[in-house]
Protein backbone atom coordinates (compact mmCIF):
# COMPACT_ATOMS: atom_id res chain seq x y z
CA UNK A 1 0.00 0.00 0.00
CA UNK A 2 1.30 3.27 -1.08
CA UNK A 3 1.15 5.32 1.68
CA UNK A 4 0.74 9.43 1.27
CA UNK A 5 2.65 12.05 2.58
CA UNK A 6 2.64 13.15 6.26
CA UNK A 7 0.11 10.07 6.92
CA UNK A 8 -0.31 9.93 10.72
CA UNK A 9 -1.16 6.42 11.98
CA UNK A 10 -3.95 6.70 14.77
CA UNK A 11 -4.09 2.70 16.34
CA UNK A 12 -7.07 1.10 16.42
CA UNK A 13 -6.99 -0.72 19.49
CA UNK A 14 -10.36 -1.18 20.29
CA UNK A 15 -9.88 1.04 23.46
CA UNK A 16 -12.63 3.68 22.73
CA UNK A 17 -13.54 6.97 20.74
CA UNK A 18 -10.74 7.45 17.86
CA UNK A 19 -12.93 10.68 16.28
CA UNK A 20 -11.73 13.41 18.39
CA UNK A 21 -8.19 12.54 17.68
CA UNK A 22 -8.68 11.82 13.84
CA UNK A 23 -10.37 15.45 14.08
CA UNK A 24 -8.15 17.17 15.47
CA UNK A 25 -5.19 15.73 13.21
CA UNK A 26 -6.82 17.04 10.67
CA UNK A 27 -7.44 20.25 11.81
CA UNK A 28 -4.13 21.36 11.74
CA UNK A 29 -3.89 19.75 8.29
CA UNK A 30 -2.53 15.91 9.06
CA UNK A 31 -3.26 13.07 7.53
CA UNK A 32 -4.57 10.50 9.74
CA UNK A 33 -5.68 6.96 8.70
CA UNK A 34 -7.43 5.01 11.75
CA UNK A 35 -5.86 1.60 11.70
CA UNK A 36 -4.38 -1.48 13.27
CA UNK A 37 -2.48 -2.76 9.82
CA UNK A 38 1.04 -3.50 10.93
CA UNK A 39 2.17 -2.34 7.02
CA UNK A 40 -0.01 0.78 7.37
CA UNK A 41 2.00 1.51 10.71
CA UNK A 42 5.23 1.05 8.87
CA UNK A 43 4.25 3.28 5.97
CA UNK A 44 3.41 6.32 7.82
CA UNK A 45 4.98 9.60 8.95
CA UNK A 46 4.04 9.57 12.35
CA UNK A 47 1.72 7.73 14.95
CA UNK A 48 -0.41 8.58 17.62
CA UNK A 49 -1.44 6.06 20.11
CA UNK A 50 -4.95 7.02 22.25
CA UNK A 51 -6.89 5.29 24.02
CA UNK A 52 -9.22 5.46 27.05
CA UNK A 53 -9.94 2.17 29.64
CA UNK A 54 -8.63 -0.47 31.17
CA UNK A 55 -4.59 -0.56 30.78
CA UNK A 56 -4.69 -4.23 31.16
CA UNK A 57 -7.23 -4.83 28.03
CA UNK A 58 -5.69 -2.41 26.33
CA UNK A 59 -2.43 -4.45 26.86
CA UNK A 60 -4.02 -7.77 25.99
CA UNK A 61 -5.81 -6.11 22.44
CA UNK A 62 -2.23 -4.90 21.48
CA UNK A 63 -1.08 -8.06 21.98
CA UNK A 64 -3.79 -9.84 20.37
CA UNK A 65 -3.84 -7.70 17.15
CA UNK A 66 0.16 -8.06 17.36
CA UNK A 67 0.68 -4.50 17.82
CA UNK A 68 3.60 -4.84 20.19
CA UNK A 69 6.70 -4.95 18.11
CA UNK A 70 4.54 -2.07 15.42
CA UNK A 71 4.97 0.08 18.28
CA UNK A 72 7.93 -0.58 19.59
CA UNK A 73 9.62 -0.57 15.92
CA UNK A 74 7.92 2.63 14.82
CA UNK A 75 9.70 4.40 18.15
CA UNK A 76 12.58 3.44 17.83
CA UNK A 77 12.79 4.33 13.90
CA UNK A 78 12.98 7.64 15.18
CA UNK A 79 9.45 8.70 13.64
CA UNK A 80 7.64 11.47 15.65
CA UNK A 81 5.05 9.95 18.07
CA UNK A 82 2.40 10.85 20.43
CA UNK A 83 0.49 9.08 22.86
CA UNK A 84 -2.81 10.57 24.49
CA UNK A 85 -4.16 9.72 28.29
CA UNK A 86 -3.86 5.76 28.38
CA UNK A 87 -1.33 6.14 25.05
CA UNK A 88 1.02 7.22 27.93
CA UNK A 89 0.25 4.82 30.64
CA UNK A 90 0.91 1.93 28.14
CA UNK A 91 4.91 3.64 27.57
CA UNK A 92 5.45 2.62 30.67
CA UNK A 93 7.28 -0.83 32.11
CA UNK A 94 4.41 -1.58 34.30
CA UNK A 95 0.43 -0.91 35.43
CA UNK A 96 -0.72 -1.81 39.27
CA UNK A 97 -4.37 -1.59 37.53
CA UNK A 98 -6.43 -4.69 39.05
CA UNK A 99 -3.56 -6.96 39.62
CA UNK A 100 -0.35 -6.20 38.13
CA UNK A 101 0.27 -5.65 34.25
CA UNK A 102 3.27 -5.16 32.37
CA UNK A 103 3.37 -2.51 29.51
CA UNK A 104 5.50 -1.97 26.17
CA UNK A 105 8.11 -0.93 28.56
CA UNK A 106 9.54 2.16 26.63
CA UNK A 107 9.86 4.63 29.45
CA UNK A 108 11.03 3.03 32.52
CA UNK A 109 8.07 3.55 35.14
CA UNK A 110 5.04 2.86 36.55
CA UNK A 111 1.49 3.17 36.47
CA UNK A 112 -0.59 4.00 39.59
CA UNK A 113 -3.98 4.83 40.97
CA UNK A 114 -5.18 7.91 42.42
CA UNK A 115 -6.16 7.49 46.24
CA UNK A 116 -9.68 8.03 47.02
CA UNK A 117 -8.79 9.69 49.94
CA UNK A 118 -7.07 12.81 50.41
CA UNK A 119 -4.25 14.26 52.68
CA UNK A 120 -6.87 15.55 55.14
CA UNK A 121 -9.34 12.47 54.85
CA UNK A 122 -11.34 14.11 52.95
CA UNK A 123 -13.19 11.26 49.77
CA UNK A 124 -11.04 12.30 46.30
CA UNK A 125 -13.17 12.03 43.23
CA UNK A 126 -11.71 9.24 40.87
CA UNK A 127 -11.69 9.58 38.29
CA UNK A 128 -10.23 13.24 37.85
CA UNK A 129 -12.52 14.63 35.09
CA UNK A 130 -12.15 18.18 34.16
CA UNK A 131 -9.27 20.90 34.04
CA UNK A 132 -6.23 21.28 35.45
CA UNK A 133 -3.12 22.68 35.20
CA UNK A 134 0.29 21.86 33.80
CA UNK A 135 3.41 23.19 35.25
CA UNK A 136 7.31 22.96 34.46
CA UNK A 137 9.38 20.07 36.18
CA UNK A 138 10.85 22.13 39.06
CA UNK A 139 14.06 19.69 39.12
CA UNK A 140 15.46 20.64 35.87
CA UNK A 141 15.41 24.78 36.08
CA UNK A 142 13.66 25.11 32.89
CA UNK A 143 11.65 28.37 32.50
CA UNK A 144 9.44 27.12 29.45
CA UNK A 145 8.42 24.53 26.99
CA UNK A 146 10.85 24.89 24.28
CA UNK A 147 11.85 21.67 23.09
CA UNK A 148 8.95 19.44 23.32
CA UNK A 149 5.33 19.59 21.52
CA UNK A 150 4.46 22.12 24.88
CA UNK A 151 6.41 24.85 22.98
CA UNK A 152 4.26 28.13 23.21
CA UNK A 153 2.42 26.79 25.79
CA UNK A 154 2.20 28.96 29.20
CA UNK A 155 3.26 27.45 32.28
CA UNK A 156 0.29 26.68 34.58
CA UNK A 157 -2.31 26.83 31.25
CA UNK A 158 -5.25 24.32 31.86
CA UNK A 159 -5.74 21.07 29.64
CA UNK A 160 -8.50 18.88 30.43
CA UNK A 161 -8.01 15.52 31.81
CA UNK A 162 -10.02 12.12 32.27
CA UNK A 163 -8.46 9.32 34.35
CA UNK A 164 -7.92 7.57 37.41
CA UNK A 165 -4.21 6.39 36.53
CA UNK A 166 -1.36 8.37 36.40
CA UNK A 167 2.47 7.64 35.95
CA UNK A 168 5.48 7.40 37.66
CA UNK A 169 8.85 7.29 35.55
CA UNK A 170 11.76 6.28 36.75
CA UNK A 171 13.96 9.56 35.04
CA UNK A 172 11.87 12.35 36.44
CA UNK A 173 14.16 14.10 33.27
CA UNK A 174 11.86 12.46 30.84
CA UNK A 175 8.80 14.18 32.86
CA UNK A 176 7.62 17.36 30.21
CA UNK A 177 5.14 18.98 32.92
CA UNK A 178 3.40 18.08 36.22
CA UNK A 179 0.13 18.61 37.45
CA UNK A 180 -1.92 18.44 40.99
CA UNK A 181 -4.57 16.65 41.68
CA UNK A 182 -6.32 16.67 45.30
CA UNK A 183 -2.82 17.19 46.99
CA UNK A 184 -1.09 14.90 44.52
CA UNK A 185 1.56 16.18 42.21
CA UNK A 186 2.01 13.46 39.28
CA UNK A 187 3.47 13.31 35.58
CA UNK A 188 0.94 14.74 33.29
CA UNK A 189 3.00 14.62 30.52
CA UNK A 190 6.67 13.26 29.01
CA UNK A 191 8.88 14.14 26.11
CA UNK A 192 11.69 11.79 25.35
CA UNK A 193 13.58 11.78 22.02
CA UNK A 194 10.94 11.37 19.11
CA UNK A 195 8.65 10.19 21.84
CA UNK A 196 6.03 12.77 23.21
CA UNK A 197 2.87 11.45 25.40
CA UNK A 198 0.56 13.14 27.48
CA UNK A 199 -1.94 12.06 30.26
CA UNK A 200 -4.90 15.05 29.20
CA UNK A 201 -6.45 15.36 25.79
CA UNK A 202 -5.11 18.19 23.87
CA UNK A 203 -8.19 17.87 21.56
CA UNK A 204 -10.76 18.65 24.33
CA UNK A 205 -8.38 21.21 25.60
CA UNK A 206 -9.23 24.14 23.08
CA UNK A 207 -7.16 26.30 21.68
CA UNK A 208 -4.18 25.43 24.17
CA UNK A 209 -4.56 21.96 23.77
CA UNK A 210 -4.56 22.18 19.61
CA UNK A 211 -1.41 24.14 19.63
CA UNK A 212 0.20 20.28 20.18
CA UNK A 213 -1.49 19.34 17.65
CA UNK A 214 -0.31 22.10 15.77
CA UNK A 215 3.72 21.57 16.92
CA UNK A 216 2.96 18.10 15.61
CA UNK A 217 1.67 18.99 12.41
CA UNK A 218 5.11 21.27 12.25
CA UNK A 219 7.10 19.23 13.46
CA UNK A 220 6.20 15.91 10.75
CA UNK A 221 6.17 18.48 7.91
CA UNK A 222 9.50 19.73 8.94
CA UNK A 223 10.51 16.16 8.97
CA UNK A 224 9.44 15.96 5.84
CA UNK A 225 11.39 18.72 4.31
CA UNK A 226 14.31 17.14 5.66
CA UNK A 227 13.83 13.70 4.27
CA UNK A 228 12.98 15.86 0.45
CA UNK B 1 -5.35 22.26 46.33
CA UNK B 2 -9.06 22.01 45.93
CA UNK B 3 -9.69 20.44 42.15
CA UNK B 4 -11.40 22.77 39.51
CA UNK B 5 -14.98 23.02 39.31
CA UNK B 6 -16.61 22.77 35.75
CA UNK B 7 -19.08 24.98 34.18
CA UNK B 8 -21.30 23.15 31.85
CA UNK B 9 -23.29 25.29 29.36
CA UNK B 10 -26.59 23.14 28.62
CA UNK B 11 -28.10 23.35 25.49
CA UNK B 12 -31.57 21.96 25.02
CA UNK B 13 -32.22 21.65 20.63
CA UNK B 14 -35.29 20.51 18.61
CA UNK B 15 -35.04 20.15 15.40
CA UNK B 16 -32.57 22.82 14.40
CA UNK B 17 -33.27 24.74 17.11
CA UNK B 18 -32.26 26.17 20.69
CA UNK B 19 -35.05 25.94 22.81
CA UNK B 20 -35.81 26.28 26.70
CA UNK B 21 -38.32 23.97 28.55
CA UNK B 22 -40.01 26.43 30.71
CA UNK B 23 -41.23 24.91 33.99
CA UNK B 24 -45.18 24.07 33.36
CA UNK B 25 -45.16 26.27 30.07
CA UNK B 26 -43.15 24.34 27.74
CA UNK B 27 -40.67 24.66 24.97
CA UNK B 28 -39.40 28.23 23.66
CA UNK B 29 -37.24 28.86 20.68
CA UNK B 30 -34.36 30.78 21.44
CA UNK B 31 -31.92 30.89 18.40
CA UNK B 32 -29.32 28.55 16.58
CA UNK B 33 -27.49 25.84 18.86
CA UNK B 34 -24.41 26.65 16.73
CA UNK B 35 -24.09 30.38 17.65
CA UNK B 36 -24.86 29.72 21.14
CA UNK B 37 -22.18 26.85 21.39
CA UNK B 38 -19.33 28.98 19.78
CA UNK B 39 -20.05 31.94 22.02
CA UNK B 40 -19.84 29.62 24.91
CA UNK B 41 -16.71 28.24 23.55
CA UNK B 42 -14.62 31.73 23.41
CA UNK B 43 -15.84 32.22 26.56
CA UNK B 44 -14.16 29.48 28.82
CA UNK B 45 -17.08 27.06 28.69
CA UNK B 46 -15.80 23.88 30.48
CA UNK B 47 -17.41 21.09 28.26
CA UNK B 48 -21.01 21.68 26.25
CA UNK B 49 -23.96 19.50 26.35
CA UNK B 50 -26.53 18.66 23.89
CA UNK B 51 -30.06 17.23 24.66
CA UNK B 52 -32.08 16.17 21.87
CA UNK B 53 -35.24 17.35 23.98
CA UNK B 54 -38.16 15.41 21.30
CA UNK B 55 -36.01 12.55 20.62
CA UNK B 56 -37.43 9.97 23.23
CA UNK B 57 -40.94 10.36 21.72
CA UNK B 58 -39.99 9.54 18.34
CA UNK B 59 -36.73 7.37 20.21
CA UNK B 60 -33.92 8.76 17.99
CA UNK B 61 -31.46 10.96 18.36
CA UNK B 62 -31.59 13.85 15.16
CA UNK B 63 -28.53 16.54 16.29
CA UNK B 64 -26.13 14.53 14.17
CA UNK B 65 -25.73 17.26 11.48
CA UNK B 66 -25.40 19.97 14.47
CA UNK B 67 -23.24 17.81 16.30
CA UNK B 68 -20.75 17.63 13.27
CA UNK B 69 -20.45 21.29 12.63
CA UNK B 70 -20.03 21.91 16.13
CA UNK B 71 -17.28 19.50 16.63
CA UNK B 72 -15.35 20.83 13.53
CA UNK B 73 -14.26 23.85 15.35
CA UNK B 74 -15.12 23.07 19.43
CA UNK B 75 -12.32 21.47 21.20
CA UNK B 76 -14.21 21.07 24.56
CA UNK B 77 -15.80 17.90 25.80
CA UNK B 78 -19.11 17.61 23.95
CA UNK B 79 -21.82 15.23 25.61
CA UNK B 80 -24.83 14.56 23.32
CA UNK B 81 -28.10 12.66 24.83
CA UNK B 82 -31.51 12.11 23.90
CA UNK B 83 -33.11 9.59 22.38
CA UNK B 84 -29.49 7.27 22.74
CA UNK B 85 -30.93 3.46 23.05
CA UNK B 86 -27.85 0.68 21.24
CA UNK B 87 -24.69 0.50 20.94
CA UNK B 88 -24.72 1.41 17.65
CA UNK B 89 -26.89 4.54 18.60
CA UNK B 90 -24.03 5.66 20.98
CA UNK B 91 -21.49 4.56 18.25
CA UNK B 92 -23.29 7.14 15.62
CA UNK B 93 -23.14 10.29 17.54
CA UNK B 94 -19.11 9.52 18.70
CA UNK B 95 -18.67 8.95 15.21
CA UNK B 96 -20.26 12.83 14.58
CA UNK B 97 -18.36 14.05 16.86
CA UNK B 98 -19.58 13.87 20.75
CA UNK B 99 -17.12 12.53 23.21
CA UNK B 100 -19.69 11.26 25.96
CA UNK B 101 -23.31 10.11 25.52
CA UNK B 102 -25.89 11.20 28.09
CA UNK B 103 -28.47 7.87 28.39
CA UNK B 104 -31.53 8.11 31.02
CA UNK B 105 -34.33 5.69 29.53
CA UNK B 106 -32.66 3.74 28.21
CA UNK B 107 -30.36 2.26 31.10
CA UNK B 108 -33.53 2.52 33.10
CA UNK B 109 -34.77 0.05 30.71
CA UNK B 110 -31.73 -2.26 30.72
CA UNK B 111 -29.36 -1.17 32.76
CA UNK B 112 -26.73 -4.03 31.05
CA UNK B 113 -26.03 -1.05 28.44
CA UNK B 114 -24.35 0.98 30.86
CA UNK B 115 -21.90 -1.73 31.37
CA UNK B 116 -21.63 -2.85 27.43
CA UNK B 117 -21.23 0.81 26.32
CA UNK B 118 -18.40 1.19 29.38
CA UNK B 119 -16.27 -1.35 28.19
CA UNK B 120 -16.83 -0.67 24.49
CA UNK B 121 -16.19 3.05 24.46
CA UNK B 122 -14.46 3.54 28.18
CA UNK B 123 -16.06 4.57 31.42
CA UNK B 124 -15.62 8.37 30.71
CA UNK B 125 -17.69 8.47 28.10
CA UNK B 126 -20.94 7.47 29.61
CA UNK B 127 -22.80 9.68 31.41
CA UNK B 128 -26.37 8.60 32.62
CA UNK B 129 -28.83 11.15 33.44
CA UNK B 130 -31.00 11.34 36.46
CA UNK B 131 -34.13 13.22 36.77
CA UNK B 132 -35.43 13.36 39.66
CA UNK B 133 -38.57 14.56 41.56
CA UNK B 134 -39.59 14.38 45.07
CA UNK B 135 -42.04 13.05 46.37
CA UNK B 136 -44.28 13.87 49.17
CA UNK B 137 -42.89 11.54 51.34
CA UNK B 138 -38.98 13.37 51.17
CA UNK B 139 -37.65 10.57 48.83
CA UNK B 140 -36.80 11.50 45.03
CA UNK B 141 -37.48 9.00 42.24
CA UNK B 142 -36.02 8.80 38.67
CA UNK B 143 -38.65 9.84 36.09
CA UNK B 144 -37.82 9.83 32.17
CA UNK B 145 -39.42 11.69 29.40
CA UNK B 146 -38.56 15.10 31.20
CA UNK B 147 -40.17 14.16 34.37
CA UNK B 148 -43.24 12.86 32.28
CA UNK B 149 -42.79 9.23 32.75
CA UNK B 150 -42.54 7.75 36.20
CA UNK B 151 -40.20 4.74 36.51
CA UNK B 152 -40.66 3.76 40.54
CA UNK B 153 -36.96 3.71 40.99
CA UNK B 154 -35.05 5.37 43.99
CA UNK B 155 -32.66 8.38 42.88
CA UNK B 156 -29.58 7.46 45.50
CA UNK B 157 -29.89 3.20 44.68
CA UNK B 158 -29.81 4.26 41.14
CA UNK B 159 -27.39 6.22 40.96
CA UNK B 160 -24.87 3.17 43.13
CA UNK B 161 -25.96 0.68 40.94
CA UNK B 162 -25.04 3.19 37.72
CA UNK B 163 -21.75 3.35 39.27
CA UNK B 164 -20.83 -0.10 39.91
CA UNK B 165 -22.35 -0.69 36.42
CA UNK B 166 -19.34 1.16 35.08
CA UNK B 167 -20.81 4.68 34.66
CA UNK B 168 -18.33 7.66 34.39
CA UNK B 169 -20.50 10.79 35.86
CA UNK B 170 -24.24 11.42 36.96
CA UNK B 171 -25.85 14.37 35.85
CA UNK B 172 -28.70 14.52 38.58
CA UNK B 173 -31.68 17.29 37.36
CA UNK B 174 -34.21 18.73 39.70
CA UNK B 175 -37.13 18.14 37.59
CA UNK B 176 -39.10 20.42 40.05
CA UNK B 177 -36.77 23.34 39.86
CA UNK B 178 -35.69 22.77 36.32
CA UNK B 179 -36.61 26.30 34.15
CA UNK B 180 -37.78 27.96 37.48
CA UNK B 181 -35.08 30.04 38.73
CA UNK B 182 -35.23 29.24 42.05
CA UNK B 183 -32.03 27.69 42.68
CA UNK B 184 -30.87 23.65 42.57
CA UNK B 185 -32.35 20.88 45.04
CA UNK B 186 -29.41 20.81 47.35
CA UNK B 187 -30.78 18.09 49.30
CA UNK B 188 -31.06 16.20 46.11
CA UNK B 189 -27.42 17.08 44.75
CA UNK B 190 -25.66 16.65 47.88
CA UNK B 191 -27.52 13.31 48.73
CA UNK B 192 -26.33 12.05 45.49
CA UNK B 193 -22.81 13.47 45.40
CA UNK B 194 -22.28 11.54 48.38
CA UNK B 195 -23.68 8.52 47.48
CA UNK B 196 -20.82 7.86 44.77
CA UNK B 197 -17.32 8.41 43.93
CA UNK B 198 -17.84 9.70 40.35
CA UNK B 199 -18.21 12.56 39.51
CA UNK B 200 -21.92 14.24 40.03
CA UNK B 201 -23.09 17.25 37.55
CA UNK B 202 -25.83 19.33 39.38
CA UNK B 203 -28.81 20.24 36.91
CA UNK B 204 -31.54 22.21 36.83
CA UNK B 205 -33.23 25.94 38.28
CA UNK B 206 -29.97 28.00 38.32
CA UNK B 207 -31.99 31.63 38.04
CA UNK B 208 -28.65 33.86 39.51
CA UNK B 209 -24.77 33.81 39.78
CA UNK B 210 -25.11 32.72 43.24
CA UNK B 211 -26.90 29.57 43.00
CA UNK B 212 -24.07 28.14 40.78
CA UNK B 213 -22.06 29.04 44.34
CA UNK B 214 -24.31 27.31 46.79
CA UNK B 215 -24.63 23.84 44.42
CA UNK B 216 -21.01 23.54 44.46
CA UNK B 217 -20.13 24.78 48.50
CA UNK B 218 -23.40 23.79 49.84
CA UNK B 219 -24.05 20.32 47.86
CA UNK B 220 -20.62 19.18 46.78
CA UNK B 221 -21.13 19.57 43.24
CA UNK B 222 -18.21 18.59 40.48
CA UNK B 223 -19.66 20.19 37.74
CA UNK B 224 -22.70 22.26 37.27
CA UNK B 225 -25.14 22.39 34.04
CA UNK B 226 -26.22 25.79 32.76
CA UNK B 227 -28.90 26.64 30.05
CA UNK B 228 -31.66 29.82 31.27
CA UNK B 229 -28.88 31.77 32.85
CA UNK B 230 -26.09 31.72 29.81
CA UNK B 231 -28.90 31.86 26.87
CA UNK B 232 -30.68 35.09 28.26
CA UNK B 233 -27.03 36.54 28.73
CA UNK B 234 -26.31 36.01 25.01
CA UNK B 235 -29.63 36.95 24.12
CA UNK B 236 -29.03 40.31 25.96
CA UNK B 237 -25.69 41.26 25.02
CA UNK B 238 -26.12 40.07 20.76
CA UNK B 239 -29.58 41.70 20.52
CA UNK B 240 -28.15 44.13 17.76
CA UNK B 241 -25.95 41.83 16.37
CA UNK B 242 -28.04 38.85 15.97
CA UNK B 243 -29.99 38.01 12.38
CA UNK B 244 -33.24 39.49 12.72
CA UNK B 245 -34.51 36.79 10.56
CA UNK B 246 -33.43 34.49 13.44
CA UNK B 247 -36.55 31.92 14.03
CA UNK B 248 -37.83 32.86 17.83
CA UNK B 249 -39.61 34.67 19.85
CA UNK B 250 -36.58 36.86 21.40
CA UNK B 251 -38.70 40.08 21.66
CA UNK B 252 -40.80 38.17 23.69
CA UNK B 253 -37.58 37.08 25.98
CA UNK B 254 -36.09 40.78 25.59
CA UNK B 255 -39.08 42.40 27.14
CA UNK B 256 -38.35 40.22 30.45
CA UNK B 257 -42.47 39.86 31.26
CA UNK B 258 -41.78 36.01 32.33
CA UNK B 259 -38.20 35.65 33.12
CA UNK B 260 -38.27 38.22 36.32
CA UNK B 261 -36.28 34.53 37.75
CA UNK B 262 -33.73 34.83 35.95
CA UNK B 263 -30.96 37.12 36.19
CA UNK B 264 -28.11 36.62 33.19
CA UNK B 265 -24.28 36.07 33.58
CA UNK B 266 -21.79 35.36 31.07
CA UNK B 267 -19.30 32.84 31.27
CA UNK B 268 -16.35 35.32 32.56
CA UNK B 269 -18.76 36.85 34.91
CA UNK B 270 -19.91 33.26 36.84
CA UNK B 271 -16.07 32.65 37.04
CA UNK B 272 -15.09 35.30 39.00
CA UNK B 273 -18.10 34.92 41.00
CA UNK B 274 -16.99 31.64 42.07
CA UNK B 275 -13.02 32.30 42.36
CA UNK B 276 -14.01 35.15 44.50
CA UNK B 277 -15.80 32.55 46.55
CA UNK B 278 -12.43 30.74 46.98
CA UNK B 279 -14.04 27.91 44.39
CA UNK B 280 -11.09 26.92 41.59
CA UNK B 281 -12.61 26.75 38.33
CA UNK B 282 -10.48 27.52 34.99
CA UNK B 283 -10.04 30.82 33.68
CA UNK B 284 -9.18 31.31 29.95
CA UNK B 285 -7.23 34.56 28.33
CA UNK B 286 -10.30 35.91 27.17
CA UNK B 287 -11.73 35.97 31.11
CA UNK B 288 -8.31 37.29 32.78
CA UNK B 289 -9.45 40.22 29.56
CA UNK B 290 -12.93 40.45 31.29
CA UNK B 291 -11.22 40.94 34.94
CA UNK B 292 -8.49 43.64 33.45
CA UNK B 293 -11.03 45.34 32.32
CA UNK B 294 -13.43 45.50 35.30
Amino acid sequence: MQARKGQIAVIDYQMGNLFSVVRACKQVGLLPVITSDPAVIQSSDAMVLPGVGAFGDAMQNLVRLDLVSSIRDFIASGRPFMGVCLGLQLLMTESEEFGHHSGLDIIQGRVVKFSTTGQDGRTVKVPQVGWNRIYLPAQTGKTAWQDSLLHGIREGEFMYFIHSFYTIPDDVRMAASFTNYEGTEYCSSVAWNNVFACQFHPEKSSTEGMKIYENFASLVKHREKENE
Amino acid sequence: MSKNIRIIPRLDIKGPNLVKGIHLEGLRVLGKPEQFARSYYDSGADELVYMDVVASLYERNSLHDIIERTAREIFIPLTVGGGLRTIEDIRDVLRAGADKVSLNTAAIKNPQIIRDASRKFGSSTILISIEAIRQPDGRYLAYTDNGREHTGIEVLAWAKQVEELGAGEIMITSIDREGTGRGFDIDLTKAVAHAVTIPVIACGGAGEIDHIRQVISDAGADAVAIASVLHYDIIRSQERSLDESNEGNQSFLRSGRTFSSITPAGMPAIKEHLSRHGINCRTTRSEEKFRAGT
